[in-house]
């Protein structure tokens, strides 16, 4: 237990050598995590809550942390060493609990060179339980710790009060064993000045968002293009060419290699070993490791918060307050870490228009990545460069959330409160968490895209081969050019965009060159992220919103995707 | 030397200044204690975002931002 962004899921990562994901922004663990840990021949489960700053929770994040209060045997009460004052209030609500403590006093090195001096053997004493200096990052003071988990204790002479009580407490603890002192302004804190007042704040928000971006993409082509393209197509295209000449034309040819004899197409061959690896390898997982990579620098820095600081005008305007740019950033790479996100708003009105935008503007990476490949792979039928085509797609997506939350702001009833947020210390990232971070997220991208993906390209192929994908094309036919002025394919694109976005790209550009025109392309394509989440987004939000409001969510998408590609249609296509 | 309460988003940036009183219901005032925004304790503000935009603000040692119209609630006065 402890504040949020003290460190405690890094300490929980130390004590039980499970991966779970820290960052240097308050909210980042929104659930528990339980692991086991050995010491002394005795097994324990650890349990790893999300910061709160009291026993009285104001978000539904801080709910859990409360809630997993009442299993515990011992608590490690995770205590931010430069802030110490503020940590203390949670520490005094927690020994009044009865449950034997322990104080892991983390971030202990930057105490020293911020000059703050704490009396540890004096505060000991004066709260009677164990307490040890940690540096969680780097494991020191870890080991100590578990070595004192045994000495926990809950001492009696803490009797519960009032909060004036508490603080008046803390203000004689603090007397007694902090000294401060005084520092100039240090490098540190110009740059936080600097990004957070508006006027150089706003240009710089600009320059890093443009940055990172072009980053991404340009880690992300250059994956491509130089190493993983080359890798199917010079070693893995022979092997598997050679394989199907073994297989012979037929039923597992057509499975497993391609639908189409002939040279085999990886882009749209549409076999489980050919596009099936393919789309997921080469085309989106550079864009997922560069994303990825730039999100965990800007997460640990401790940059978001500032951005929400700056963001805040904006979101209220759409009904949340500028945490809401946090499930964004996390929904561009995977809109179910986005979701879950959004936990750390306080109310039911926000965390509704948050998670209805984010289903319906907010295009994961896997998507994006596609996106981005359609339109490379199309270059040269194009009558303008890609470039152009995939900024329509994104500013309309930007409209869209911006005009669906103003009006959402005004049709969803309940409350709006103001931010209300810590802004941590700039740091500079530890490389090495940093990497590992990326790493984690990279393989439960692989763990989870990798089956769904070979499970889509199957069932398509099997929907192909008994002529349903045809039969599904004419019967939706009538709707779809009517309505929409597209193919009656369309409806196969937008059904495998259920299982997963990138299938249904994937899909979409198996069909022959010809079948969609280029702005036909780009409606489905804006299509595809707003209609319907894929099943796993669905999933998490039918438990973070509950049925009733996930229907209204759902009623929301499918009006929106319905005007937005009546419109697109008109603008773009123009009959 | 003169001493009067102002609300905070009068309070000039980077001025020291003590919490008097804070206006508001309990849960309100129990939100913000809880972060260490209490009777007594010193505060300055950092920057204040334009168009009635939120105010960071410096106090128990870490860096908040807070809403405009919380900080509206809050009734500090300047230490010099």
């Amino acid at each position: 237990m402890g504040n949020p962004n003290v460190g405690k899921s890094v300490v929980f990562s130390r004590l039980t050598g499970a991966n779970v994901i820290s960052s240097n922004y308050p909210g980042t663990t929104v659930d528990f995590s339980k692991g086991k840990m050995r010491y002394d021949g005795t097994k324990s489960t650890i349990i790893d809550a999300p910061g709160t700053y009291s026993l009285e929770p104001s978000n539904r994040a801080e709910q859990v942390a409360v809630n997993i209060l009442k299993e515990a045997d011992i608590i490690i009460n995770v205590v931010d060493a430069t802030n110490l004052e503020r940590n203390l209030y949670l520490t005094l609500q927690l020994l009044e609990q009865n449950i034997p403590i322990v104080i892991a006093l983390n971030i202990w090195d930057e105490t020293q060179h911020l000059g703050i001096h704490i009396d540890i053997e004096k505060l000991k004493s004066l709260l009677k339980i164990p307490i040890i200096p940690i540096v969680a990052l780097t494991g020191e003071g870890i080991h100590t710790l578990v070595s004192q988990l045994q000495n926990a204790s809950s001492p009696p002479h803490i009797k519960p009060t009032s909060d004036e009580g508490r603080w008046i407490e803390i203000g004689t603890l603090i007397k007694q064993v902090e000294r401060v002192e005084h520092r100039h302004h240090t490098l540190r804190n110009r740059i936080s000045d600097l990004t957070i007042k508006p006027g150089t704040g706003l240009p710089i928000a600009l320059a890093i968002i443009f940055f990172t971006f072009w980053i991404v993409r340009l880690i992300g082509e250059n994956l491509i293009t130089y190493v993983l393209d080359p890798i199917f197509e010079l070693l893995y295209k022979p092997l598997i060419t050679q394989f199907g000449n073994t297989l012979g034309s037929g039923f597992l040819y057509n499975f497993l290699i391609s639908q189409s004899p002939g040279e085999i197409n990886f882009l749209e061959s549409l076999g489980l070993l050919t596009t099936g690896l393919y789309v997921p390898l080469t085309l989106v997982l550079p864009y997922i490791i560069a994303f990825y990579f730039m999100l965990s620098v800007l997460e640990d820095t401790g940059y978001l918060p500032r951005l929400a600081t700056l963001m805040d005008n904006i979101f209220h305007k759409l009904g949340m307050h500028g945490y809401g740019v946090v499930p964004v950033f996390l929904g561009l790479g995977c809109n179910v870490p986005g979701m879950l996100a959004t936990r750390s708003l306080e109310t039911r009105k926000q965390r509704f228009i948050a998670a209805t935008l984010l289903s319906i503007a907010v295009p994961c990476m896997a998507q994006t990545s596609l996106i981005f490949a359609m339109f490379s792979k199309l270059k040269t039928s194009l009558q303008y460069p890609p470039f152009f085509y995939i900024t329509i797609v994104f500013t309309t997506l930007i409209m869209i959330y911006f005009i669906v939350g103003y009006l959402l702001n005004k049709l969803v009833k309940g409350e709006c409160p103001e931010i209300f947020l810590e802004m941590p210390n700039y740091r500079v990232p530890h490389f090495k968490t940093t990497l590992k971070k990326t790493w984690m997220r990279i393989r439960w991208f692989l763990k989870d895209a990798l089956p769904w993906m070979f499970l889509g390209v199957f069932l398509i192929n099997v929907l192909y081969t008994l002529g349903i994908i045809e039969y599904v094309a004419s019967l939706f036919q009538p709707l779809m050019t009517g309505i929409f002025g597209l193919p009656g394919e369309t409806s196969v694109v937008l059904l495998s965009g259920f299982l997963r976005k990138d299938l249904a790209v994937g899909t979409l550009l198996s069909f022959p060159i010809g079948t969609f025109s280029e702005m036909q392309l780009v409606i489905i394509a804006t299509l595809l992220t707003i209609y319907f989440p894929c099943v796993a987004t669905f999933a998490v939000m039918i438990k973070e919103l509950g049925i009733k409001d996930m229907i209204k969510a759902a009623v929301i998408m499918l009006t929106v995707a319905l005007f937005v590609a009546i419109s697109l249609r008109l603008i773009l296509i123009g009959n | 030397m003169k001493s009067k309460t102002i609300p905070l988003t009068e309070l000039p940036v980077n001025t020291p200044a003590t919490i008097k009183n804070i206006n508001g219901g309990l849960g309100f005032k129990q939100r913000l204690q809880v972060m260490g925004i209490h009777k007594g304790q010193t505060i300055k503000t950092i920057c204040k975002q334009p168009l009635k935009g939120p105010i960071t603000i410096n106090a128990c040692g870490c860096q908040m931002t807070i809403g405009r119209g919380m900080a509206q609630k809050i009734e500090v006065e300047t230490t010099r």
